[in-house]
């Protein structure tokens, strides 16, 4: 369990604008993600649970330790905290082998637990035949799974990993995926984890933090936040959604509908929403809604839904995305859309149980 | 033609003393300007540096009034050695390392500041002690750079005149170092005394450098790590 609350401020110098970390979070999740856009602060919040920076006010507790409290006066050096730190740039030892990278974090050990230990390790992460080798004749895959190996061999307590992935290839990163599920099972510590990269959270998330400025801004399951983002900001760090504004224009509680104006542009359409409850017409709202959620189909098909301009389409692994006049972005299904390809009026059908309000 | 070399060996006794001493003292205040943050930072860190840009024969006179018979440490000297410490070899031994110690600790300084700081931050959250951290991870990965460091600050030690002669003076077969017998073979003549002692500590101080040049560029394929 991780309870943290930081608050730590830089003023700013020459070539840097002032910046202030100030969140507050709780999370018994076996594996944490700390997500957000560079320089939202998710490094300096881990650096700070590890020690490394120390907070103006705040409390740190890991379990039931109390590594960091501001009013109290408590500041844990890094050694006492019993966190593996996983760098991004790994931070092996390049003058040792990996054997020695291994046994440096084993010293409080016994010798021959220590021999032992090492030796398990060395096994567990398909690294036994590099043993002898200095970190700089490794792959980046291998130096990875080396230095997790070695913050874990230390038995902390809690597990951070600055970007994992970063500048690992498709392959690595589902093997580093592979890894991490396997550190789960076999070894104890809670993970926190930092991503930029949306599909990480999911592949390892059980519990997302999002950071934006140096605030936390929405916390709670990858997928809950992913379909109900809780403000325009985070739907944009998402990434993936479409943000309309509209004005409601009519409110039947007693039938659960709602007519809505969404600006499109310099145009406007109308389309039809749930009953809002909150709200008062007039009222001017985002609207959040998934590009998977819009159907785009021929004019002739549906002609009460708004017609669009369709600006370009672009191809995705999973599919095809039409863009819209207005940012409204739609995805199909590739073999729905070779059936469609050649049309030229589109209207775009939006279903009133997909609209969300962002607040 | 005789020709006296016992300046040579005092120089590089006196050398090979003054670079140990200041390496083993260089090093503990290179690793504070280094690594802490503590009051009285910057002045400890213009202290260091002044020997570089006075005259040596301010130093001189510095270390006179501080060393002499009449000062603290002189007095404290004489009576456990039953000798005053000024002008004798172990003078020139001072002289050396005030002379050549603030370019170790310099160097020290900047090696140290430059070892990637996730290195030693690992080895902290790893659980290693900061004594530990020091000889394993920090000093190893500045090793280098300090040992080409030691190098030239012998070859500095081995070169000093001004310092020396003001502290130790020029006691032929005593305190005589080579910088100073070369003085002193110009101003009295010996045109072939001094030619080769010039000589030989000029190819004494190249074959250090190179040797410098040549362990300041090992490293352990550092950007890979």
């Amino acid at each position: 369990m991780i309870d943290a609350r930081i608050r730590k401020s830089f003023p700013g110098g020459k070539d840097s604008a002032p910046f202030t970390l100030d969140i507050e979070f709780k999370s018994s999740a076996r594996t944490a993600v700390l997500f957000g856009p560079s320089g939202a602060g998710k490094t300096l919040t881990l650096d700070a649970i590890a020690g490394f920076v120390h907070p103006d006010e705040g409390r740190i507790l890991v379990d039931d330790a109390l590594l960091f409290d501001g009013a109290a006066g408590v500041r844990l050096p890094p050694q006492k905290r019993h966190c593996g730190y996983v760098f991004q740039n790994y931070a092996l030892f390049p003058h040792m082998t990996l054997r020695e990278n291994l046994a440096f974090a084993a010293e409080g050990l016994p010798r021959l637990e220590r021999r032992r230990r090492v030796g398990e390790m060395l096994d567990l992460f398909l690294l036994a035949d590099l043993a002898g080798r200095r970190p700089h004749e490794l792959s980046g895959g291998q130096k990875q799974r080396c230095s997790i190996a070695r913050a874990l061999i230390a038995e902390p307590k809690l597990l951070l990993l600055d970007e994992p992935a970063r500048g690992l290839d498709p392959q690595l990163r589902s093997a580093l995926y592979a890894a991490l599920a396997d550190v789960r099972t076999k070894f104890k510590p809670q993970i926190l984890l930092v991503t930029h990269d949306l599909d990480e959270c999911f592949e390892l998330g059980d519990e997302m933090f999002i950071l934006d400025g140096g605030r936390l801004v929405q916390s709670g399951a990858p997928l809950d936040i992913l379909q109900r983002p809780a403000a325009p900001s985070v739907a944009q760090l998402l990434g993936r959604g479409n943000i309309l504004s509209a004005e409601i224009l009519t409110l039947d509680p007693a039938r659960n509908t709602s007519r809505l104006r969404c600006a499109c542009g310099d145009s406007h359409f109308e389309i039809a929403g749930q009953y809002m409850p909150g709200h008062l017409i007039g009222d001017r709202i985002s609207l959040y809604v998934r590009p998977e959620q819009l159907q785009a189909l021929p004019r002739a098909a549906d002609t009460a839904a708004p017609a669009l301009e369709l600006v370009r389409v672009s191809e995705r692994p999973d599919g095809v995305r039409l863009h819209f006049r207005g940012e409204i972005t739609v995805q199909m299904e590739r073999a729905a859309y070779e059936g469609v390809k050649h049309n030229k009026d589109w209207v775009v059908r939006f279903r009133p149980e997909t609209l969300i309000v962002l607040e | 033609m005789g020709i006296d070399w016992f300046p040579l060996w005092l120089s590089l006794r006196v050398a090979a003393l003054s670079t140990l001493i200041g390496l083993g003292a260089g090093l503990w205040i290179a690793w504070l300007l280094a690594a802490r943050e503590f009051r009285g930072k910057a002045v400890l860190s213009s202290l260091v540096t002044l020997p570089l840009v006075l005259p040596p024969t301010v130093l001189g006179y510095y270390l006179l009034v501080l060393l002499g018979r009449n000062s603290i440490i002189g007095s404290v000297w004489e009576r456990i050695f039953g000798a005053p410490l000024v002008f004798t070899w172990q003078a020139a031994v001072v002289a050396a390392i005030v002379h050549s110690a603030p370019l170790l600790i310099e160097s020290a300084r900047a090696a140290l500041e430059s070892v990637d700081h996730s290195h030693e931050r690992a080895a902290r959250s790893l659980g290693a002690s900061e004594w530990r951290v020091f000889w394993k991870v920090s000093l190893p990965l500045a090793w280098n750079s300090i040992l080409a460091a030691t190098a030239l600050a012998f070859a500095r030690s081995l070169g000093d005149f001004g310092v020396t002669i003001m502290l130790a003076g020029n006691i032929p077969g005593r305190t005589q170092t080579v910088a100073v017998a070369i003085y002193d073979a110009v101003e009295s003549g010996q045109g072939a005394t001094a030619r080769i002692l010039v000589l030989v500590i000029s190819a004494l101080a190249l074959a250090v450098l190179s040797v410098a040049n040549r362990v300041g560029r090992i490293d352990f394929g550092r950007a890979g790590g």
